[in-house]
């Protein structure tokens, strides 16, 4: 089981690399990635100290180019895969059907994986891709249960990576546009989820709130935790009830799974947070080798050091286990 | 301009399912989608009774397609994909990879709005599975419509969603149940007392969102009828509308009328205005929020 860590910038590919990633991904700094924000992201000149920071300690560099292109942007789209290819770049994490192609055809030797915004779900969506594409390794949308994760892993030839820790999409992700709907921008096309810009944060006689482009998300009385505005941790009212419609903020956190994904056939998996600073990237990199590398060893035990160490970096209130164990099942 | 309605999305009870198909197959409507796209549990129509639905429209000279499920993430969901493919009369929509992959080679599917084919090179490679039909995703532009149907594959049909209130998302938890403090696979098929979802507003009273059931949708209902002109510009051939609990059909009049020029898009949107279950929206299409900032 390999570990798949985010970079941000190079401090935090760094960071992943020395606390024992076997692959950092990362994205460049436009739109052709789903971690769109300002100040994040590689250039060129980054982009290529990374790959050999990772290549000299003998670890794998993917590179996301996960968004949707349009018409009058294609050109963007298969320049980052052109560079990705030049420059040496180990896999590229992919989601459009027709830019999968273009790699496949241009850069033949490129490894392609499938990004969790295709929303591939089921071992025949997957299939297709591997037929078609040659893709190497499939990301899991964040909705199946680790049953479910098994079957699909026991019906393809495709390496399956789920998402072990960090913030959670509550939305088949790739099939999200709440985003869109409230502020024009989405993880599908601009590559990027309630954008900062579209955020107001404002202290009310009834308490502190939060808009999505005016919309208001959310509204916390005094010593609540507020969370970061995205229309899916908001509370809302149904038939007189107000309450978080979709779920409650929390953190994804599946540390304990381990032994269970190996059981699965997962054999990666990923962290998420290439938003998150290097000190988060270091740390939970960390505990997820001591618990891979236990696993491996056959004396994998939760331990209380690594479970601190996560919830200090969780967003959000909790942590749960999300679709893998299905607490609303 | 030809007129397709939706796939169902909500759930009813099985015997307004099939009064509501007797009332569309007297309705002004080219094309009609059948079947469960959104929840597997939902079991008032078998596969068997959606064939049948299927067997009366087409006896009056309308197209029937079978709709795939949107979300599978069990064998059940990929057995009731190929039941769909393997249906030996009607043309399929698919709706993810997985039904492409079941339908790859056979001519005539439908690339649903749910495939993600935002770009010129995605469709050419749709068409070459042997799609013959694309419906844009919900979040369209008129830019990306038209820069798409700038090169748009030979015999290949343009469908817009233009009706409706707007598919935004789905999930593997369902918000329905969650709404009655239930288990999902304890709901009591909760979803039945909603015919148009579950109305969710902000804290200040601003409709937002409907519930139904793993799907999010819109407040507001989509509306291209002011857009005709420029929809035929850009190369769409087919409006899709979406299936609401009253009035459907009156909706599919105004907007057959509205695109035969029977009625100025003036007395259309009024008409529209009137029907729908909320306010009349169209921002994805200008390339602005789906919903309009306040």
């Amino acid at each position: 089981m390999e570990l798949v860590c985010p970079a941000g910038a190079l401090p935090a590919l760094k960071a992943a690399v020395d606390n024992g990633a076997d692959w950092v991904y990362l994205g460049l700094r436009d739109d052709t990635n789903a971690r769109n924000f300002p100040g994040l992201n590689f250039d060129e000149s980054a982009l290529v100290a990374g790959l050999a920071y990772a290549h000299a300690r003998g670890r794998k560099v993917l590179m996301a180019v996960n968004t949707y292109p349009q018409a009058g942007s294609w050109a963007r789209w298969t320049a980052a895969v052109d560079r990705a290819a030049r420059l040496g770049v180990d896999a590229i994490i992919v989601a459009d059907a027709g830019l999968m192609r273009y790699a496949s055809r241009s850069h033949p030797r490129l490894q392609l994986h499938l990004s969790v915004q295709a929303s591939a779900t089921s071992y025949e969506a997957i299939n297709f891709f591997h037929e078609h594409f040659g893709i190497k390794r499939a990301v899991l949308p964040r909705v199946l249960s680790l049953a479910q994760v098994a079957h699909v892993a026991r019906h393809t030839p495709v390496e399956i990576e789920v998402f072990g820790f960090g913030s959670l999409c509550v939305m088949v992700e790739g099939r999200c546009t709440l985003s869109a709907y409230a502020c024009g921008e989405a993880p599908n096309t601009t590559g990027a989820c309630s954008p900062a810009h579209a955020v107001r944060w404002r202290e009310t006689a009834a308490g502190l709130e939060s808009r999505l482009n005016g919309i208001l998300i959310d509204r916390y009385a005094p010593g609540e935790r507020a969370a970061y505005p995205t229309v899916c941790k908001g509370r809302y009212a149904a038939n007189g009830e107000t309450y978080y419609a979709f779920e409650e903020p929390a953190s994804l956190n599946t540390l304990d799974l381990v032994p269970q994904f190996g059981d699965a056939g997962v054999r990666a998996v990923k962290i998420e947070g290439r938003q998150r600073s290097p000190a988060y990237v270091a740390q939970v990199t960390q505990v997820w080798r001591e618990a891979i590398d236990a696993w491996k060893a056959g004396r994998f035990a939760p331990r209380p050091a690594w479970a601190a160490a996560l919830q200090r970096h969780a967003e959000g209130s909790h942590t749960t286990l999300g679709a893998f164990s299905r607490p609303w099942k | 301009m030809k007129l397709a309605l939706g796939p169902l999305l909500y759930y009813w009870p099985r015997d307004a399912v099939l009064a509501f198909y007797e009332e569309i197959a007297a309705a002004p409507v080219d094309t009609v989608y059948l079947g469960e796209v959104v929840c597997s549990r939902r079991h008032e129509l078998a596969f068997e009774d959606w064939l049948a639905i299927g067997a009366q429209l087409a006896a009056t000279g309308k197209e029937v397609v079978l709709s795939a499920q949107a979300l599978t993430e069990s064998e059940g969901d990929l057995k009731l994909v190929r039941r769909a493919v393997a249906n030996g009369r009607f043309r399929v929509e698919a709706n993810d990879w997985g039904a492409v992959h079941l339908l790859a080679g056979v001519t005539g599917w439908i690339a649903g709005p749910h495939l993600n084919v935002y770009n010129p090179q995605t469709l050419d490679l749709v068409a070459a599975l042997g799609a013959t039909r694309w419906v844009a995703p919900m979040e369209a532009t008129r830019d990306m419509v038209a820069g798409l149907l700038a090169e748009r594959p030979a015999g290949l049909e343009a469908e817009l969603f233009a009706y409706g209130r707007m598919p935004l998302a789905f999930s593997a938890r369902c918000y329905t149940a969650r709404r009655l403090n239930r288990q999902k696979e304890d709901c009591g098929y909760a979803c039945l007392d909603f015919p148009d979802g579950i109305a969710l507003k902000t804290r200040e009273g601003e409709p937002f969102l409907a519930l139904n059931g793993i799907q999010t949708l819109s407040a507001g209902v989509y509306c291209l009828v002011d857009e005709l002109a420029a929809l035929r510009e850009a190369g769409v051939e087919v409006l899709r509308v979406s299936p609401q609990s009253i009035g459907t059909r009156d909706v599919l009049h105004a907007l057959r009328a509205a695109c035969d020029d029977a009625l100025s898009g003036f007395d259309a949107r009024k008409a529209l205005a009137a029907l729908a279950p909320g306010k009349l929206w169209n921002g994805f299409w200008h390339g602005r929020p789906g919903m309009p900032a306040r």
